[in-house]
C-alpha cells in the first residue's frame, strides 16, 4: 500500500522525522518500518529526512557554547538567593562520589564540550572534598573561605583534566594536602601543604616533588 | 554503569545542593544555549538567557513533578524566556558574527551551488526557516524530543506538531529549490 502523497502528509509519512531521530514508540517504529519496506517512494523521502537530521545536528553543533560568564552569572544570582535548608541527610561526599562514579563518558560527550565539562566536574569533585573537610551543617562551596585561609604554606595547583575524584582524594591524603580555596581562574586551586609557613627552599622542594605526579597539570608556590 | 538521573539532581537542587546545580548545568547548558540561540539569534542575549533559565530551575526545582523529562522542562522554560526576550526586543537584533554564520544567500542559485556542496546549502536553508519552523526542526532532530514532548514545550496539540513539522520540511524543500537543489519532494 502506498502511504505517500505529494502535498498531504500521510499518517506514516508524518512520523518519519521522529523515526529518524529514534523517538517513536516501539509500536509506531514498527509501523513505519513496515511501510518503508513496502513503499519505495516513502523510503526515498525517508532518506531526505535523514539528510535533514544530519545537517540539523551539524548546524547546531557549530553554534559553539556559552562562555564561562554564563555560569559565573548564574551562581552569583544563586548566591544572592535566600539560603535554602538542605533536604538530604546522606553524607554529602559519599553521595557525590557515588554520583560521579556513575557518569558515562558518552553521555558527557553529547554536550559537545567535553573539556569544559571535565573542568566543571572536577570542580565538583573538589568542591566535595572541601565540603567534606569543612562541614558545619550547611553547604559550603569550593570558593567559600576555609576555616583558616591565610595560615600555613601554600601552592596553587591545576589538576590534570583526566584526574578523577578518587585520584585527587588519594593524592591529597597521601601528601597530607588540603584544598584551601578554588576553583579560581584557569581551574586553579589553592592547596595548603603545611599548617605553618615554610622556608622558601623547603616549599620549592615540596613543589618539585608534587610536580612529578601525573595528576598535576600545573603547580607553583604562592603566599 | 547507570548515570544519575536528571530527576535525582533536581531533587537535590530542591534541597539547596549547589553541586547538583553545577552538574545539571554542565550536563545541559550547551544544548539549552543552542536552542535559545537559534530562537533569539544573538549570542550575548542567549548567554544571558541561559543563566535566567537555570536560575528558574534552581528556584522551581521543588515544584518539579516529573511529568516530563527534566530536559523537556528546561527547554520549556528556555523557550518562554527566549520569546519574552524577543517581545522585549521586537526588532530582532542579530549580532554580526551569528548573522554571518547562519545567513548567506546573496548569490544566485547557480553561483551558490558552484561554491557550496549540497550539505552546506541545506544547513543555510535550515537557518532561513521561520522561527516557528526552526524551533520544531531543532526540537525533533537535535533535541530528540518526541511528538508528545514537543507538544508540551511549544504548547500545541500533538496533531499540530506533526503537521507543523511536515510543513517546515516542505518549506525547507522549497528553499532548497530556490538554491538550485530539487529534492523531488514535495
Amino acid at each position: 500500500m502506498m502511504t505517500t502523497d505529494k502535498n498531504t502528509p500521510g499518517e506514516i509519512e508524518e512520523l518519519l522525522p521522529w523515526h529518524a531521530a529514534g523517538t517513536l514508540s516501539r509500536r509506531d517504529a514498527q509501523r513505519v518500518e513496515e511501510a518503508l519496506a513496502h513503499d519505495p517512494e516513502l523510503a526515498r523521502r525517508y532518506a531526505l529526512v535523514r539528510e535533514e537530521l544530519a545537517e540539523t545536528i551539524l548546524l547546531n553543533e557549530t553554534l559553539g557554547a556559552p562562555s564561562g560568564r554564563a555560569m559565573d552569572k548564574l551562581f552569583a544570582k544563586i548566591d544572592a538567593e535566600p539560603a535554602r535548608k538542605p533536604a538530604a541527610s546522606l553524607n554529602f561526599g559519599t553521595r557525590i562520589a557515588a554520583f560521579i562514579a556513575t557518569l558515562r563518558p558518552r553521555t558527557l560527550a553529547l554536550a559537545g564540550a567535553a573539556a569544559a565539562i571535565a573542568i566543571l566536574l572536577q570542580a565538583g569533585f573538589i568542591a566535595g572534598l572541601v565540603i567534606n573537610e569543612h562541614r558545619t551543617g550547611g553547604y559550603e562551596t569550593a570558593s567559600a573561605p576555609t576555616t583558616n585561609p591565610g595560615v600555613g604554606a601554600f601552592t596553587v595547583i591545576r589538576f590534570a583534566p583526566q584526574a578523577s575524584f578518587d585520584d585527587i582524594s588519594k593524592f591529597l591524603a597521601a601528601n597530607k594536602l588540603q584544598i584551601a580555596a578554588g576553583p579560581m581562574a584557569g581551574g586553579l586551586y589553592k592547596v595548603r601543604v603545611a599548617d605553618t609557613a615554610l622556608p622558601k627552599d623547603e616549599l620549592a622542594r615540596i613543589v618539585k616533588k608534587l610536580q612529578q605526579d601525573k595528576l598535576i597539570g600545573f603547580i607553583a608556590t604562592t603566599d | 554503569m547507570q548515570m544519575t538521573s536528571d530527576e535525582a539532581l533536581i531533587a537535590r537542587i530542591a534541597g539547596g545542593d549547589r553541586l547538583a546545580m553545577q552538574l545539571l548545568f554542565a550536563r545541559h547548558h550547551v544544548r539549552v544555549y543552542r536552542f535559545v540561540l537559534r530562537l533569539v539569534r544573538n549570542e550575548a542575549t542567549a548567554e544571558d538567557l541561559i543563566s535566567e533559565v537555570f536560575l528558574d530551575v534552581w528556584r522551581q526545582a521543588g515544584k518539579f513533578e516529573g511529568r516530563s523529562a527534566v530536559s523537556t522542562w528546561m527547554l520549556s522554560i528556555a523557550r518562554f524566556k527566549a520569546l519574552s526576550a524577543l517581545r522585549r526586543k521586537p526588532e530582532e537584533e542579530l549580532d554580526e558574527a551569528t548573522a554571518e554564520r547562519i545567513e548567506d544567500h546573496a548569490d544566485d542559485p547557480e553561483v551558490a551551488l558552484a561554491k557550496k556542496d549540497k550539505a552546506t546549502v541545506l544547513r543555510e536553508c535550515l537557518s532561513r526557516l521561520s522561527a516557528e519552523h526552526r524551533e520544531i526542526v531543532d526540537l525533533v532532530y537535535y533535541h530528540e524530543k518526541s511528538v508528545e514532548e514537543v507538544a508540551g514545550i511549544v504548547g500545541i496539540p500533538e496533531a499540530t506538531v506533526k503537521t507543523r513539522m511536515f510543513y517546515a520540511r516542505k518549506k525547507l524543500s522549497e528553499l532548497l529549490k530556490t538554491q538550485g537543489i530539487d529534492r523531488g519532494w514535495p
